[in-house]
């Protein structure tokens, strides 16, 4: 619209008008529902962060200014869950980018049963995350599991009782469960490729790994960010898998689980809220970056875009 | 058939809601009791027995919690500061009483209904329905830990916890000992009892951490101690209730610390071991001071926001009352808050040849701390102690003060934790 609008400045400014009047009226309802369901949670929570504020003992309730922030941030369990959920995000994310460009190749090239290929991949995107998550937790509880059975593992290896133990079965449980939707979004680019030009990349001597690399990749530069960009922003929240497997025992707590300690076990909604306004500017400069960083617009190749 | 049954259990709570809020005296009220599920049925026995004996002046609809104790607070905590009126009777867990009582969730008990909740009831279980000398729930079922061995491994039961780890390290591979030692409640009750037994009470006061050093000390090399000795079972620093309980029940322990339910659960689930299954009193820390065993169990307090408050007393007492305590350790063997039950035979078949045993260690015991701030305290204890392994038995002095530090903050609600 803006385009157009330059394009053709003098003669249809009236119309020009009037067109983008009807559209803001169109979005108007959509506006409206976001503004009250994310804008006014997250005002409301600056404003307790705020305050000294818990639940327990309303009657000390104060202003307080930006104290609450310098709580957190001078507290090395911040710095400590902050490294922790960087860490599952790092590792998770760039696992399921390149299992699920494997994945999304497979599917793209199935030539029988591909819809029996791809509902298959999709399972475990479909199950609900604590489900997942008790299931990986069964499977390696030292009584009752299946994987100390298997071999090389020893037979009474505590996987929640250490640290790195830990995090390797949440961050598997993760991989587990996520690659699909990396796989689904990354065919999505897949397909939008020309056939043609492997053809004429073919017929011009170049390699499978030249083709990929030359043709594939950079064509499908907008949707692994996309991809990327999904999937970064869900790992920096990770809750759920955690939540199940070890509530942030043996060091593996991440933000979110902390937030969720200070403001539902304390009922302290002052740090708390702190804690998620917090995660809430991570979030945000982790998106920034992407769209700045990789200098791609993430609409680009989409046509009118 | 399905729909139906759906169409039936959204007309059933649809019906539920409506009566719910009635107070106009039309019909019997409907109270809602909040409390932990148990799985013999206790629970549902016990409403149906009080709304028969109300005359048609209540009814009490059970409304179940998760198992898991912190949970069970949660989502009770949820609702209270939500002011929520659904909730007309809570079951508390003696942890929760001066949270719930300070923070004005919950009623005070007065006058004659007072005297009668209290009845027979030990002292020190009083003491977990009270806070600052007022009574805001009738005490319902207490629980205690003992230490279960086997008699066919051990001739004579450890009186200290030195003791029997050396007694189960001789052992070799038969001798772990089960403890309850994961990051969540069941630690803090654990590291409790060792404090208390060891001579010190973690706070003397609502905002006042005691936690005298040497004792002090004298507990975390216990807890060093055992989760670095090879009595240690695997999987210690994730071990709960339960999974105590499994390891015992599958030969792999000959000593346990748990909860009175672990002997009928040995004999039902394993018969061989559970006839070799012995029981004493919780083991010492110190040699020359009796042993402070742990105290669980709840009470039942009325919600600050309920509607019918004028027979919510009445239900709680009757709901926590003699009967009803005799229904629950027929039921889920949890012990009676009323010391006279002790001889009844309801209880000594519950408790076959260990009744006094069991209510020797509720007179005996150090109950966790009472104030406000429990859930500060208690997460900020097992913040520092978790994993057991940490501690060095040889060197507990920087984990003393750390504990200390931390204590104190926590009293105050302090710092994130």
């Amino acid at each position: 619209m803006e385009a157009s609008a330059q394009k053709a400045p003098a003669v249809n400014s009236q119309r020009t008008q009037s067109e983008r009047k009807l559209a803001w009226m169109l979005c108007a309802p959509a506006v409206i529902a976001m503004l009250a369901v994310t804008a006014y949670p997250v005002g409301y929570a600056i404003v307790l962060s705020l305050q000294k504020l818990d639940l327990r003992f309303p009657e000390q309730t104060e202003f307080i200014g930006l104290a609450n922030y310098g709580t957190v941030l001078s507290s090395e369990l911040w710095w400590m869950d902050v490294f922790n959920t960087l860490l599952i995000m790092l590792i998770s994310v760039s696992i399921e980018l390149v299992l699920g460009m494997a994945i999304a190749l497979v599917m793209h090239r199935a030539i029988f049963g591909r819809g029996v290929v791809r509902t298959s991949v999709l399972i475990p995107y479909g199950i609900i995350t604590v489900v997942a998550a008790f299931a990986w937790q069964f499977a390696f509880a030292p009584d009752t599991g299946f994987v100390n059975h298997l071999p090389l593992i020893a037979e009474d290896m505590d996987w929640f009782g250490g640290r790195f133990s830990s995090f390797a079965v949440i961050i598997l449980a993760e991989i587990w469960k996520t690659t699909p939707f990396m796989a689904l979004l990354l065919l999505a680019g897949l397909v939008t490729i020309d056939g043609g030009l492997y053809e004429a990349a073919k017929v011009d001597g170049a390699s499978a790994w030249q083709r990929f690399t030359r043709i594939t990749l950079p064509l499908m530069k907008p949707a692994i960010l996309v991809a990327l960009l999904f999937r970064t922003l869900d790992g920096f929240r990770v809750f759920n898998t955690i939540f199940v497997m070890t509530r942030g025992a043996q060091d593996t707590e991440s933000v979110s689980i902390l937030g969720y300690n200070q403001l539902i076990s304390r009922l302290n909604l002052g740090l708390g809220s702190a804690v998620s306004v917090l995660i809430f500017i991570c979030v945000f400069l982790i998106a920034f970056l992407f769209v700045k960083g990789f200098g791609t617009r993430l609409d680009e190749g989409r046509p009118g875009g | 058939m399905a729909l139906a049954a759906v169409a039936t259990a959204i007309l059933m709570t649809a019906g539920l809601v409506a009566c719910g809020g009635s107070s106009d005296g039309s019909g019997p009220r409907e109270l809602t009791f909040f409390v932990a599920i148990q799985p013999g049925g206790t629970i549902e026995k016990v409403s149906e027995r009080c709304s028969k004996e109300s005359g048609g002046k209540y009814t009490v609809t059970p409304e179940f919690l998760p198992t898991d104790a912190t949970q069970q607070r949660e989502q009770l905590v949820r609702r209270l500061g939500a002011e929520d009126p659904s909730i007309d009777i809570v079951g508390m867990d003696v942890i929760w009483t001066g949270e719930f009582a300070n923070a004005g969730w919950v009623e005070e008990w007065k006058g004659k209904l007072k005297n009668q909740a209290t009845e027979k009831v030990f002292p020190n279980v009083i003491e977990t329905a009270s806070f600052e000398h007022n009574l805001y729930a009738a005490p319902f079922n207490t629980n205690t830990q003992l230490l279960w061995y086997r008699k066919d491994l051990v001739k004579k039961p450890p009186v200290t916890w030195d003791e029997m780890i050396e007694q189960a390290e001789k052992l070799k591979e038969a001798g772990t000992i089960q403890v309850q030692a994961n990051r969540y409640e069941g630690f803090m009750v654990w590291a409790n009892a060792l404090i208390e037994s060891a001579g010190t009470p973690i706070l003397s006061g609502p905002e006042t951490v005691d936690l005298e050093q040497g004792p002090t000390e004298k507990a975390l090399a216990v807890m060093g101690r055992l989760a670095n000795s090879s009595a240690a079972p695997p999987g210690l620093s994730t071990s709960d209730e339960d999974s105590a309980r499994l390891g015992f029940e599958a030969g792999e322990s000959a000593f346990m610390t748990n909860y009175t339910f672990a002997y009928a659960s040995a004999q039902a689930e394993a018969p061989e071991i559970g006839k070799e299954m012995g029981y004493a009193r919780f083991p010492r820390v110190d040699a020359s001071v009796p042993s402070k065993p742990p105290l669980g169990g709840f009470n039942l307090a009325v919600s600050a926001y309920s509607e019918n408050k004028d027979v919510d007393f009445e239900a709680a007492a009757c709901l926590a009352g003699k009967q009803s305590q005799l229904t629950a350790v027929e039921l889920d063997g949890l012990p009676p808050s009323r010391s006279d039950l002790y001889t009844n035979k309801v209880v000594t078949k519950a408790y076959p040849g260990f009744a006094g045993l069991v209510k020797e260690s509720i007179e005996g015991s150090g109950p966790r701390p009472t104030t406000p701030a429990y859930q500060d305290v208690s997460s900020a204890l097992q913040r520092t102690l978790h994993p057991p392994e940490k501690i060095d038995p040889e060197d507990t002095e920087s984990i003393y003060d750390e504990l200390k530090s931390n204590l104190e903050a926590a009293v105050k609600r302090e710092g994130l934790l």
